[in-house]
């Protein structure tokens, strides 16, 4: 049973600590006692009695330290003792205490968030079957010299290839595409964003459904039964999350569809928005399915066979790809076949962007542990004769370090503390802010990102602690010791010390500063990037005409033509125009084409130009100057549509400085190639502002092919809001045809802010950082110069008191800052130009090494550090001499 | 007057296992005790005793208990437990086989 009395024992030594101490003081007591009766009994007068005892017993707090020493729980006690200590002197300068914790709790909630996002986008697997076999497969043009080389699918290539290679499990496509839903009763009319996904792509992912199936090989046709599957957010908003739904019709773009099974919830794969899946095939004509190698739209997504590496099974594709690039000479077919992992495609747009941000964070919180660490140093300098003394009198050097380490424990772990609340509220705002982040949805704080926390805070303890502990314990307690009883001009080791660790710091803000302006430029620079047309007072609003209903020229001619003449005569509307979609909306859809008049191109490369369906009224309305010819009149209609307006980018790259009006253009724009006649040339819009401009060319809207123009985006001018439109705009297309949906009713400016919301987040993001790391390098400078003023005092008092000019003082006490500011800021530049290098490919018409940022942003920092020291070196030199000497 | 023998290493956790395996004592006895015995030659010195005292107990081989003295003075009395009996035991054995053999060094030399 001696395990059982030791715990008795270590229980009582845990919780009965104090009362114990007070028994040990009375056994000791009471030996005294017992030795002092036997003195009286040997015949001692009371007094001498006593004496003897005492000095035969020795010193009694020694004594009592040493029998406490055998107690269990001594560890604890002396980390207890070392927190109280810990907490006392920290308590002692509040100011200190607080800046301090603020500082790291900015710093490590800052990273622990930008982690968080960081994992569950760019680190977590997919969330399918054994994500890591998982490939998308991309055609690559040889000659292609703009993106990056992932050419999209065509459904013909996609079907060869599934047929004819074996490299890979099993090769899926999916699509996108637009439908526009209506209930089989008089339900709202919505237009959903959907996919079309080949009946493999569920169990190649291996994904099951909630309710019901997936598509079987017989509906992945072009003509089979049309059936849909629903997503979980589909199901619940539409539906009520009813499972009997399951087996019922709805109508997509006035054709029944079956609904045979719901998605689940966790599946946002592509992205969030897709509503709803029908099968790949059903998105094709029969025509077009398996024949058409030069429409590229499809995404490819390949199974690793276990022991086919990706290269083998790519090199099989390949093969067969450049086989159908010879078979197809004369259209768009691309000669290979690449592939990237699955991962890296979902990501592939916010990597940059993320790790940027990361290091941003990681910068941040290496300053902010440089400063508390400078902090520490001064604070620890002042409490130099009290270590040296205790290191003197033989406190061990790891007692004295431990014990300033648990300071700067203490300070990080408060500082981490409030820092994880930071990053609990912050996290959810961030990953709901960013736009198009993907797998927004899986982030979250668990387990794994608290131990990434508890680890920074144990780095940043380490970090902020370590060094000023290790220096100001030092082996010379006797020049210490020394030094303390009168010091004039400080110690140099130290304050060499915190002079490198302020270049680091300067050089650490001098990188975040640099990359910030830089992004924060190229950011204005999207911002104010001339779409090439009038921004102002314009809403646009979407539809999309089914073409089960609308199935000829005249029925599309005649609802647009209605539609304009209904908008135009709203109250507030200036002007009405139609257009497929308008600038900086994104891409319209390229198409290839030659001009007769010129000899044809290689066959390999083909010129290629985005194409824009417009109303007579377009450029008048979008102030779109004309430069060349004519426009579109109300003449250009239905089969007397073979004209054609184009960009001045289109004239200048195929025209070169020949009159292009009058020329050709010949291009398949209503199922076989045909010419069209080019009647003018109008100014340049641009379909990205971070892209740079396209050849464009426009089509009469009137001709009302239905396949062509059946979706159209009306583009409002208002003399005032727009936005005070939409409803009156909806009204009359509901008058028109009450089962029509209209969808993103939107300004220009929204459209805009849309496309560089992104950028503009992360560089605000960089930029608050980068400004964080400004003042704090700003704080740590002031704090190291006043410090070092202080210790310098007596100096400056002999120095003014021989005669020295107080400009002279200011002069010295300044360039003593400014010193390590200038290395740091060399070395700061060198890494600006670094980091902007690499952050190359998130710039938009700004060059890594713009001149301008740079100077800004040096001199940004060099006015800080200016006045950081200009504070104490103006107090050291209104010093007066005779007080300066008397005090020590 | 000659300093006392220091006690041999280790020996001292025996003799107040020793010495309180009769009744239990309080500290000033125990010392008290191993001096009688020794008729003044081990000295048990309090900045050992009191120590050695509170590792036995840590390691479970004796237990205190708070009684009156005979002067009704409240002391800490010390008393072997089941484990500190068996203890003993092997301190016994193991002093007596080093002592047998010291013994044996020192008379054949």
């Amino acid at each position: 049973m001696r395990w059982f009395e030791q715990f008795r024992v270590s229980l009582r030594m845990l919780f009965r600590r104090k009362a114990e101490t007070a028994l040990l003081n009375d056994e000791l007591e009471f030996h005294l006692e017992q030795e002092m009766k036997e003195n009286l009994a040997h015949g001692m007068q009371p007094g001498e009695a006593r004496a003897a005892a005492i000095r035969s017993f020795g010193n009694p707090a020694a004594l009592r330290d040493q029998a406490r020493s055998t107690w269990r729980w001594n560890r604890l006690e002396r980390l207890l003792r070392d927190l109280r200590y810990g907490v006392r002197t920290l308590l002692r300068s509040p100011g200190f205490t607080i800046i301090s914790i603020l500082v790291l709790a900015l710093g490590i909630g800052a990273t622990t968030s930008l982690f968080t996002i960081v994992r569950a986008v760019l680190l977590k697997p997919l969330p399918f079957a054994d994500p890591g076999k998982l490939v998308m497969v991309y055609e690559h043009f040889r000659q292609s010299t703009t993106g990056d080389g992932f050419n999209s699918v065509s459904s013909g290539d996609f079907v060869d290839w599934r047929r004819q290679t074996h490299g890979f499990e099993d090769m899926a496509a999916w699509r996108n595409y637009g439908f526009d839903f209506t209930g089989e009763h008089a339900e709202l009319p919505e237009v959903v964003q959907a996919a079309g996904g080949s009946f493999n792509l569920f169990s190649l992912l291996g994904v099951q459904p909630a309710l019901g199936r997936t598509f079987s090989v017989d509906e992945d046709q072009p003509e089979a039964s049309h059936v849909v599957m629903l997503s979980w957010s589909f199901f619940q908003r539409r539906f009520a999350g009813d499972p009997s739904i399951l087996g019922k019709q709805i109508h997509l773009d006035a054709t029944p569809y079956t609904i045979i099974g719901v998605l689940p919830n966790w599946f946002t794969y592509p992205d969030a928005k897709i509503q709803l899946w029908v099968p790949y095939a059903q998105t094709f004509s029969p025509d077009d399915y398996a024949a058409v190698h030069d429409r590229h739209q499809s995404k490819v997504i390949a199974r690793l066979k276990s022991g086919v590496s990706a290269v083998t099974a790519i090199k099989e594709v390949s093969a067969l790809q450049y086989r159908l690039h010879l078979a197809h000479a004369s259209a768009p077919v691309a000669e290979d076949a690449i592939y990237r992992p699955m991962i890296d495609d979902v990501v592939r747009d916010v990597k940059t962007p993320l790790v940027v941000l990361m290091c941003a964070v990681g910068c941040m919180l290496l300053i902010a542990c440089l400063n508390v660490s400078n902090l520490l140093v001064a604070r620890s300098a002042s409490r130099r004769k009290e270590v040296a003394i205790r290191g003197a009198l033989g406190g061990s050097r790891l007692a004295l370090i431990r014990e300033q380490m648990t300071e700067s424990m203490l300070i990080c772990l408060a500082g981490g503390g409030l820092g994880l609340l930071l990053s609990m509220m912050t996290t959810r705002w961030l990953a709901g802010h960013w736009r198009g982040l993907p797998r927004a949805e899986s982030i979250h704080l668990d387990g794994e990102v608290l131990f990434f926390s508890i680890g920074l805070i144990f780095v940043t303890t380490l970090l902020a602690g370590l060094l000023p502990a290790i220096s100001s314990t030092g082996r010379d307690v006797l020049s210490a010791l020394q030094e303390s009883s009168r010091s004039i001009g400080g110690s140099a080791s130290r304050a060499l010390l915190r002079k490198t660790m302020l270049a680091v710091e300067i050089a650490l803000t001098v990188i975040l500063l640099v990359s910030a302006g830089l992004l924060f430029k190229s950011f204005i620079h999207l911002r104010t990037a001339d779409l090439g047309c009038t921004t102002e007072n314009v809403l646009t609003v979407k539809y999309g005409l089914p073409e089960k209903q609308y199935d000829t020229r005249e029925k599309v001619l005649a609802f647009h033509e209605s539609l304009l003449d209904r908008v135009r005569r709203i109250p507030g509307v200036h002007a009405a125009a139609l257009v497929s979609i308008p600038p900086g909306g994104g891409s319209a859809g390229d198409s290839v084409f030659t001009i007769p008049e010129r000899p044809s191109p290689s066959f390999s490369i083909q010129d290629d130009a985005a194409t824009h369906i417009v109303d007579p009224a377009y450029f008048s309305v979008m102030q779109i100057p004309l430069i060349r010819g004519r426009v579109f009149t109300d003449h250009e209609r239905l089969t007397n549509d073979h004209f054609v307006v184009i960009s001045r980018k289109f004239a200048n790259q195929f025209f070169s400085g020949d009159d292009p009006v009058g020329r050709h253009v010949r291009v398949a724009w209503n199922v076989k190639k045909e010419d069209y006649e080019i009647i003018g040339v109008v100014g340049d819009t641009l379909y990205d502002v971070a892209k740079p401009v396209k050849a464009t060319m426009y089509f009469p809207i009137f001709s009302g092919i239905p396949a062509q123009t059946g979706s159209a985006t009306l583009v409002v001018r208002s003399t005032t809001d727009p936005l005070v439109l939409s409803v009156p705009i909806q009204q009359q297309v509901a008058s028109l045809d009450p089962a029509l949906p209209v969808y993103d009713v939107l300004t220009m400016q929204q459209i805009l802010g849309q496309t560089t919301a992104s950028q503009s987040f992360s560089a605000t993001l960089v930029l608050a950082f980068a400004g964080l790391s400004l003042l704090l390098a700003g704080v740590g400078l002031y704090g190291v110069l006043s410090y070092l003023v202080t210790q310098r005092v007596a100096e400056i008092g002999i120095r003014i008191a021989l005669g020295a000019q107080r400009t002279e003082v200011l002069r010295l006490v300044l360039l003593d800052g400014l010193r390590p500011v200038i290395l740091g800021l060399l070395i700061g530049s060198a890494g600006g130009a670094t980091a902007g290098a690499l952050i190359r490919s998130i710039l938009y018409g700004t060059s890594p090494f713009d001149p301008v940022v740079m100077a800004g942003m040096v001199g940004c920092l060099l006015l800080t550090a200016v006045v950081a020291c200009a504070v104490p070196a103006l107090r050291a030199s209104r010093i007066e001499p005779m007080q300066a000497l008397r005090t020590e | 007057m000659g300093k006392p023998s220091d006690l041999v290493q280790g020996t001292l956790d025996l003799l107040i296992l020793k010495t309180i395996s009769l009744e239990p004592k309080h500290g000033w006895a125990i010392a008290k005790r191993i001096q009688q015995i020794s008729n003044e030659v081990l000295q048990v010195q309090q900045g050992s005793l009191y120590p050695a005292l509170h590792r036995l107990e840590q390691q479970g081989w004796i237990k205190a208990k708070w009684s009156e003295t005979e002067t009704g003075r409240a002391a800490k009395f010390y008393s072997l437990t089941t484990a500190g009996r068996g203890q003993l035991e092997r301190e016994m054995e193991s002093w007596s086989r080093l002592s047998g053999a010291i013994n044996l060094v020192v008379e054949e030399a």
